[in-house]
């Protein structure tokens, strides 16, 4: 996995809350068996009209928006099914950061898996940021995990809270399995002591 | 009790799966079993291959296909070449890794929070995950049952261990006299409006009360299912001689010598007087009427006696642009009753709503009479067991005289990833969990409904209470 360090990148503004993975990726998308190629299917039904052209209202098919990195967004994002498809096609469109008031828990930790660093701000500063988005654009914004800030070019605006453990994993790009593997011997005693005897593992049916 | 401590259901079952606790680091909490399906499980054997890695446990794996199979004729082969791809790559995987598979011609085969439970598989007590978020189903039986992504799948599959933060435990306690004629659907449709599409995020939710321990497994599983539209990362309730009497005799369940001392085990697993929770919210159903959501999410709900709201009125800003939004893509005028609201199409199915129990609830209230002229309505079985059950009570008939298409078990049009969906503008009364934009077919617009709700509606061609059926 890709670390994330410090990223800057210009800020698309997303204002909606609640925005659920069915927008994010669309149902029709999910049927391959690959993790890459969805970035044209991010926010299918959004970015193309019925007949498959491009909506030109829709922000991410305007400039300065279309070449975002970071993506600004309501609360909630991410709220409903568990597809990892939309961590995986926010990626491949090119975001390496989604900033919002609050995330769905599954969202997160697809994202997190991804080295997409979802990062929940005040929704105070959310606004504000959104605001500047619009009327500022382009706006290049610094986000840096090790510090935990967020900044323009000019100065610090705001700083965020994460977990140290999720910190750590962006920013080392870590192996969750790996991770878990190293205490092969504790899933293995764990695994002794609830079955004594290997053949009546239960199920037994199974 | 954990020592003489009072304590959730929760930190019970956390606590007897703690595989490895480091400060700091979530938890390794260990999987007693895991469920796949063709969507989400392709990319995770892929990932193991890659890193050299194998199943840990094939044994606490079960598979099957249910989000893009065809409801239609299964000897047919499958049209749509790329959800064949999915399915066979399913087949391939099960077969290499020795993971048991309920395929498309197995009488076992069905959506997978349908089929756990109905087969024995999901029992109290269990840590329980599967590549989709209504996972949470399994927590009706008193499991710790919550939906992975892909890379957990992986996880889960190469160490049988899921590692979590411990989430916060929310009780949501029901009070008061479930009125006749109110389901479970609606009971948790009304339990989301109230809290909100995000209210239950970062928790495990608890649903306790007089309400809850009178409910049968099937509606508890109704309820658990859309918790986690409320943002809950599981729901659960405590189990009782309710969740006993349902595993008695089902296929993978305890023979009945295994079954008086897992009694015992389960029984200790309540939630004990005394123990607390983060956070507590109490609700009188006395009074509920039948749910309908008006929206795009399934917190944008009222009674049917109702009408659609008027967003001017809403005074969080947030909240008033997503209901202006979410009635523009409805099609809907606020002020409308939700009653004069015309549909185009009825679908009854789904790990939500899609049991036997649903099935003869539609078939109670079409008593006899055709569904609207108006109206394309289909029944889609959540399990081939449900199917053949059904069958043999005479409800397919009754489906199909009423004009109900009779369909083969699958997911089908909850999220239309096989031939079932809406068209755009198509207005459809759905039994159900979510009603998001797109969800049913780009442009279809999706009202939730209990199974009793969405029968009188196809014989109305309208948006109906069954209680005046």
């Amino acid at each position: 996995m890709e670390p994330f360090r410090v990223h800057t990148g210009v800020v698309a503004p997303l204002d909606r809350a609640d925005i659920d993975t069915d927008q994010i990726i669309p149902k029709q998308f999910l049927k391959s068996v690959d993790r890459d190629g969805y970035g044209d299917f991010l926010f299918h039904d959004w970015r193309k009209e019925e007949g498959g052209s491009t909506n030109p209202e829709f922000v991410l098919n305007k400039e300065p928006y279309r070449g975002a990195s970071i993506l600004l967004a309501g609360r909630n994002f991410g709220c409903g099914s568990s597809r990892e498809h939309a961590a995986w096609a926010l990626r491949d469109f090119g975001f390496r950061a989604i900033l919002a008031p609050s995330f769905a828990d599954i969202f997160r930790e697809n994202a997190d898996q991804n080295g997409l660093a979802a990062l929940s701000l005040e929704e105070d500063v959310v606004r504000e940021l959104l605001a500047r988005a619009y009327s500022e654009a382009p706006l290049s914004l610094t986000v840096d995990l090790e510090e935990r800030t967020i900044a323009d070019s000019d100065a610090l605006l705001a700083s965020f809270e994460i977990d140290d453990f999720r910190q750590m994993c962006l920013l080392e790009g870590l192996d969750r399995i790996g991770l878990t593997l190293r205490q092969a011997e504790a899933i293995s005693s764990f695994e002794q002591q609830r079955w004594p005897n290997r053949s009546e593992v239960p199920p037994k049916s199974f | 009790m954990i020592g003489d401590q009072p304590s959730t259901l929760l930190d019970k079952i956390w606590n007897n799966h703690l595989v490895h606790a480091d400060p700091g680091a979530p938890d390794l909490l260990y999987v007693d079993l895991h469920l796949l399906h063709e969507v989400t499980s392709a990319q995770a054997f892929d990932g193991l291959k890659v890193a050299g890695r194998t199943v840990r446990r094939p044994d606490l794996c079960v598979a099957t296909v249910d989000h893009n199979i065809p409801t239609t004729d299964r000897s047919l082969p499958v049209l749509d070449s790329i959800a064949r791809r999915q399915m066979e790559v399913l087949r391939e995987n099960a077969q290499s890794h020795g993971i048991r598979l309920f395929d498309v011609d197995d009488e076992r085969q069905g959506i997978v929070h349908v089929i756990g439970p109905e087969l024995g598989l999901t029992r109290p007590g269990m840590v329980i995950v599967c590549g989709d978020s209504h996972t949470s189903t399994h927590g009706a039986f008193g499991a710790l049952s919550f939906g992975i992504g892909t890379s957990e799948v992986e996880h889960v599959l190469a160490t049988q261990c899921i590692p979590q933060r411990r989430p916060k435990a929310m009780e949501i306690r029901l009070e008061g006299d479930r009125p006749p004629g109110i389901s479970a659907k609606d009971l948790i449709l009304a339990v989301i409006g109230e809290i909100g599409v995000s209210g239950a995020v970062g928790h495990v939710v608890e649903y306790t009360g007089p309400v809850v321990g009178s409910l049968s497994m099937e509606e508890r599983m109704t309820i658990c299912n859309m918790s986690i539209e409320a943002g809950a990362r599981a729901g659960m309730i405590s189990p009782d001689p309710t969740t006993f009497e349902y595993l008695r005799d089902r296929e993978f369940g305890p023979n009945s010598e295994e079954f008086v001392n897992l009694k015992m085990e389960w029984e200790s697993l309540k939630t004990d007087d005394g123990a607390t929770f983060d956070r507590s919210i109490m609700m009188d159903v006395s009074d509920l009427e039948p749910q309908v959501t008006w929206g795009t999410n399934p917190g944008m709900v009222t009674e049917i006696s109702g009408s659609v709201p008027d967003p001017c009125r809403i005074k969080d800003e947030k909240a008033r642009d997503s209901a202006e939004r979410a009635l523009e893509y409805m099609g809907l005028q606020p002020g409308t009753p939700m009653e004069s609201i015309n549909v185009d199409r009825v679908f009854v199915g789904s790990c939500t709503n899609g049991r036997l129990e649903d099935l003869r609830e539609v078939a109670r209230v079409l008593d006899g009479r055709r569904v609207h002229t108006d109206v394309h309505a289909m029944v889609v079985p959540g399990s081939t067991a449900v199917r053949r059950q059904a069958e043999s009570e005479g409800l397919d008939r009754i489906f199909r005289e009423a004009g109900f298409e009779w369909r083969e078990a699958g997911c089908s049009m909850c999220i239309g990833m096989n031939p079932d969906t809406l068209s755009a503008g198509e207005r459809c009364a759905s039994t159900t969990n979510r009603n998001f934009e797109g969800r049913q077919g780009r442009g279809g617009r999706t009202h939730l409904v209990s199974p009793a709700t969405a029968a009188a509606t196809a014989v109305a061609g309208r948006l109906a209470d069954p209680r005046s059926c």
